[in-house]
C-alpha cells in the first residue's frame, strides 16, 4: 500500500531540503518528493495511506549509533522488541547496539544471533557493534574480520576502556584493513579508580567518590593520537568534558580521522542535577553530568562541528539495580525516547542551533559517521520517516516509557518536542493514526 | 547544600541544620550528661524501640547508642550483619520497611555507602538516625566533637579549629566542619593535598591549608583524623613514617597552636602515626571526654526523634 505523508515541513538535511513538502512513498521507499503530490495519487480505493502532517516537521528517521539493547543476557533491564519500541517512541529508525552484553558480543555467531534475532522481534533497523577485544578484557583481539562479515558495522570495548595503548593500536592498525570504525570510549581507568560521580565541590560534599575530568581528557588525548598514529577510523563516544572537546578540535585540525559524539543528557544536564537529586542514582552515569562550562563546552563544540552528531547511549536498567545505594548502582540513563526532546530543549530552543542543523546531527552525520545507510529521503532511499511535533509539551513519565529501562533523571519535567509517528520502510511503527 | 531532612525527629547530617537546633540538642546533651552522673535518668522512652542497623563493623558508635537507648529506657535491637541487604539481594527500601513493619520506633542506621541513610529514610515513616554513612555525615560524631569543644571553652563561636588528616574520606570531619562553621568557628582542614584536596573549600565551609605549622597557628583546637593503612597501598600517601614525619602531632607542634589549645581525635587512634601517645593521653586531650559526650549526644539524638513532646516541639 502507498503512503503519501502530505503538507508536512520536510528537513533532509542530506538533501538540503527544507520547506512545505508532500512525501510519497511505495514499495518501501521513497517513491517522490515534491511540493504537491496530489496529481500523483493512485486512484481513490487503491489503497493509498495519507498522512496529514500539515504543521508537523517530517525527518528521514533518527539514526543512533549508541544503544544498548541487553541482548544477549540481560532480558530484565531491555529485549530488542521493549528497546525497538523505545526507539520508534523517539522517531529512531536504526540503532546500532552496543557490546558489552552476557556474554560479550565478540564472536560472528552472536553477531548473527542477535541480527536474526533483530529480524524476528525489532521494529527497527539495528545494526550490532562487535567487541574490539575478546571478552572485552582489553588484552586479544576479537575476531575483527569474521564479526565485519558476519555483519558488525564497528567494533568497541564499551563500558570497559581498553586500558593498555599497545593493544588499542594494534586493534586499530587491524580494524583499518578491516575498513570499519572503532567507537571508542574514552576513559583512563587509573583515574577513574572507584569513581561514580564528577569529582569536584558536590561531590566532595557528598561524600561520593569522583571521576575527575581529567580521566577523559588524558583517554581522549591518547586515543585520537593513536588514530592519527595509525589512520583508523576513530569514533569517540560521549564527550562530557571541555578538554576532551578541544583534544578532538586539535585532531580535526591536524587531519586526524575522528568523529565525535555527545548525548543530550550531556547537552542539556549538569552535576547540578546530582545535587538536586542528591543520592537518587537515576543521574549516575558514565561519563559523568559534569560542570556548567563542561556543558557549554560540549555545545559549542557541536555547533562549530567539532562533535559530529548526538547519541543516546541509552542505557536501561531495573529499578532495583537503580534502587542500590548510589555507589553501587550501575551506571546510565534510559534515553531514547527523552533523546529529540532533551536536545531539542537544550540546543534549539536555546538558540544554540537551528533544527535543520540538530536534524542533520541526529540523521546524516551518524550515518556518515558509522558508513550506514540511510538518514536521508531522496527518491529511491529506504522510506525510513520520523515526524515530529516541535511545539508540543508534554511531562516526562518513566511508567509510560516503551523501554524497560525506566530510569532516567528526568521524570516529572517539562519538555518539548515529540515524535508523533515513526516509519520503518513505509510502515508505520509508532504512533496512532490522525 | 541543604541536606534533606526526612521525617520529624531524623538525624541525617550537620549540613543545613539550623544553629539553633544544633544549640538545643547540645544543651539537651548537656542535661543528660548531668542526670547521667547524679544517676537520674529519666526513662523516658520506656516501652519504645530502636533499630540499630550497622552494616558496618563498628564499635564505639554502636555500643554508645546501645548504651544511650537503654539509659533512656528504650529497647535497642541490634541488627549486625556486614552489608546485610546486599548480601540477601534485599534493597535497603525493603530492608527498612521490614523493621518499620516490625514496629520500631527509629532506625539508626551505620552504612558503608554515602547517602544509604537517606535512602532508608525516604523508604519509611519511623525516624531515621545516620550514625554513618560512607565518607558523607557522622553527624552524632559531629555533635560530640562540638559538644566537648563548647565544654572546654563555653563557648564555639569565635574559635579557630584545626582539622588534621584523611579529610577526604573522613565522614566526620564534614559533620564537625557544619556544625562548627553553624555556631561561629573558623575551621582550617589541614593535610597533603591528596588526603585534603584543594578544592574541600568549596564544598564545606572551611580553609584549606598544606602546610602544618601555618594550620596549627592560631588554634583554639586541633583535631587529630585517623590515618587507614589502605590510604598508602592506594598511593594517597608513600608511608606513615613519612605521614607522621609531616603531620602527626606531637607536643612541640600541638605547642604551635594557642597556648590552651585542646586536642581531640574522633578514634580509633593510631598513636606513633597522626598522634603521639604523650598528646592523645596528655593534659590537653579530651578523647574520653568526647567518648561519653557521645553517649549523652545519642541520648538527646534518640530523645528528639522519640519523645512525643520532643518530635512535635521539633516539628513546630
Amino acid at each position: 500500500m502507498a503512503l503519501l505523508i502530505r503538507g508536512g515541513r520536510l528537513i533532509d538535511p542530506a538533501t538540503g531540503r527544507d520547506g512545505r513538502f508532500d512525501v510519497l512513498v511505495e514499495g518501501g521507499r521513497v517513491a517522490a518528493v515534491a511540493p504537491d503530490l496530489s496529481g500523483r495519487l493512485p486512484a481513490e480505493g487503491d489503497g493509498v495511506e495519507v498522512f496529514d502532517a500539515r504543521g508537523l516537521v517530517v525527518t528521514p528517521g533518527l539514526i543512533d549509533v549508541h544503544t544498548h539493547l541487553r541482548v544477549p543476557g540481560q532480558a530484565h533491564k531491555e529485549t530488542l522488541a521493549t528497546g525497538t519500541a523505545a526507539a520508534a517512541a523517539g522517531g529512531f529508525t536504526q540503532v546500532c547496539t552496543l557490546p558489552n552484553t552476557h556474554p560479550v558480543i565478540d564472536s560472528p555467531w552472536l553477531v548473527e544471533a542477535v541480527l536474526a534475532r533483530a529480524r524476528e522481534d525489532a521494529v527497527v533497523r539495528v545494526h550490532v557493534v562487535g567487541a574490539l577485544t575478546k571478552g572485552q578484557e582489553g588484552r586479544e583481539l576479537a575476531p575483527l574480520d569474521a564479526m565485519a562479515r558476519a555483519g558488525a558495522v564497528a567494533f568497541s570495548d564499551d563500558g570497559r576502556p581498553v586500558a593498555d595503548a599497545g593493544v588499542l593500536r594494534r586493534a586499530m592498525e587491524y580494524a583499518r584493513a578491516i575498513g570499519l570504525p572503532i567507537l571508542d570510549h574514552a576513559e583512563d581507568p587509573g583515574l577513574t579508580g572507584r569513581g561514580v560521580m564528577h569529582e569536584g565541590p558536590v561531590s566532595l560534599a557528598l561524600g561520593l567518590p569522583g571521576i575527575p575530568a581529567a580521566s577523559e581528557v588524558v583517554a581522549v588525548q591518547r586515543d585520537v593520537t593513536l588514530a592519527a598514529f595509525t589512520g583508523a577510523r576513530l569514533h569517540v563516544m560521549h564527550l562530557s568534558t571541555a578538554g576532551a572537546v578541544e583534544a578532538v578540535r586539535r585532531a580535526k585540525e591536524a587531519g586526524a580521522p575522528v568523529t565525535a559524539e555527545v548525548t543530550p543528557h550531556h547537552l542539556a544536564l549538569t552535576v547540578a542535577e546530582v545535587e538536586r537529586l542528591r543520592y537518587d542514582a537515576s543521574t549516575k552515569v558514565n561519563p559523568p553530568l559534569r560542570d556548567e562550562s563542561d556543558r557549554q563546552a560540549l555545545v559549542q563544540g557541536l555547533r562549530d562541528g567539532v562533535i559530529d552528531l548526538i547519541a543516546t547511549d541509552h542505557a536501561p536498567h531495573s529499578g532495583d539495580e537503580k534502587a542500590l545505594p548510589y555507589v553501587d548502582a550501575p551506571f546510565g540513563i534510559s534515553g531514547l525516547e527523552t533523546a529529540f526532546a532533551l536536545a531539542y530543549g537544550a540546543l534549539v530552543e536555546s538558540g544554540a542551533l537551528t533544527l535543520p542543523e540538530l536534524v542533520r546531527r541526529m540523521t546524516a552525520e551518524p550515518a556518515r559517521a558509522l558508513g550506514l545507510p540511510g538518514g536521508s529521503l531522496r527518491e529511491g532511499d529506504p522510506a525510513d520517516i520520523a515526524v515530529f511535533d516541535v511545539d508540543a509539551e508534554w511531562i516526562v513519565d518513566p511508567a509510560a516509557f516503551r523501554s524497560k529501562g525506566k530510569n532516567t533523571p528526568l521524570a516529572g519535567r517539562r519538555v518539548r518536542g515529540r515524535c508523533v509517528a515513526t516509519f520503518v520502510a513505509g510502515r508505520r511503527v509508532w504512533g496512532e493514526r490522525p | 547544600m541543604d541536606a534533606w531532612r526526612g521525617n520529624p525527629g531524623s538525624l541525617l547530617g550537620l549540613a543545613g541544620l539550623a544553629p539553633a537546633e544544633i544549640e538545643r540538642l547540645l544543651d539537651r546533651a548537656e542535661a543528660w550528661l548531668d542526670a547521667w552522673r547524679r544517676g537520674a535518668v529519666s526513662p523516658v522512652l520506656a516501652g519504645r524501640s530502636v533499630a540499630l542497623w550497622f552494616a558496618e563493623p563498628s564499635t564505639r558508635t554502636r555500643v554508645s547508642f546501645e548504651q544511650a537507648a537503654a539509659l533512656l529506657g528504650a529497647r535497642p535491637i541490634v541488627i549486625s550483619e556486614r552489608g546485610s541487604s546486599l548480601e540477601k539481594g534485599e534493597t535497603l527500601a525493603d530492608t527498612a520497611a521490614t523493621l518499620e513493619a516490625a514496629g520500631v520506633d527509629a532506625i539508626v542506621v551505620r552504612h558503608g555507602a554515602s547517602g544509604a541513610p537517606e535512602q532508608i529514610a525516604r523508604a519509611v515513616r519511623v525516624p531515621v538516625l545516620n550514625a554513618g554513612d560512607g565518607t558523607h555525615e557522622h553527624p552524632t560524631q559531629g555533635l560530640l566533637d562540638v559538644l566537648t569543644i563548647r565544654q572546654s571553652f563555653g563557648r564555639v563561636a569565635g574559635l579557630r579549629v584545626a582539622i588534621v588528616g584523611d579529610v577526604l574520606h573522613s565522614r566526620v570531619a564534614r559533620s564537625t566542619t557544619w556544625a562548627l562553621a553553624a555556631l561561629g568557628a573558623s575551621v582550617v582542614l589541614v593535610g597533603p593535598p591528596t588526603l585534603v584536596p584543594t578544592e574541600l573549600a568549596r564544598a564545606l565551609p572551611a580553609e584549606v591549608c598544606h602546610d602544618l605549622r601555618a594550620g596549627l597557628e592560631g588554634a583554639d583546637v586541633v583535631m587529630a583524623l585517623r590515618l587507614q593503612k589502605e590510604r598508602m597501598v592506594a598511593a594517597y600517601l608513600p608511608s606513615e613514617a613519612e605521614y607522621r614525619a609531616r603531620w602527626g602531632i606531637t607536643a612541640e607542634r600541638l605547642g604551635w597552636a594557642k597556648p590552651g589549645a585542646v586536642f581531640l581525635h574522633p578514634g580509633p587512634s593510631n598513636r606513633g602515626v597522626e598522634v603521639e601517645t604523650d598528646v592523645h593521653d596528655g593534659p590537653r586531650s579530651r578523647v574520653r571526654d568526647q567518648v561519653r559526650n557521645g553517649v549523652a549526644v545519642r541520648m538527646a539524638a534518640l530523645e528528639r526523634a522519640l519523645s512525643g513532646e520532643e518530635a512535635a516541639r521539633w516539628r513546630s
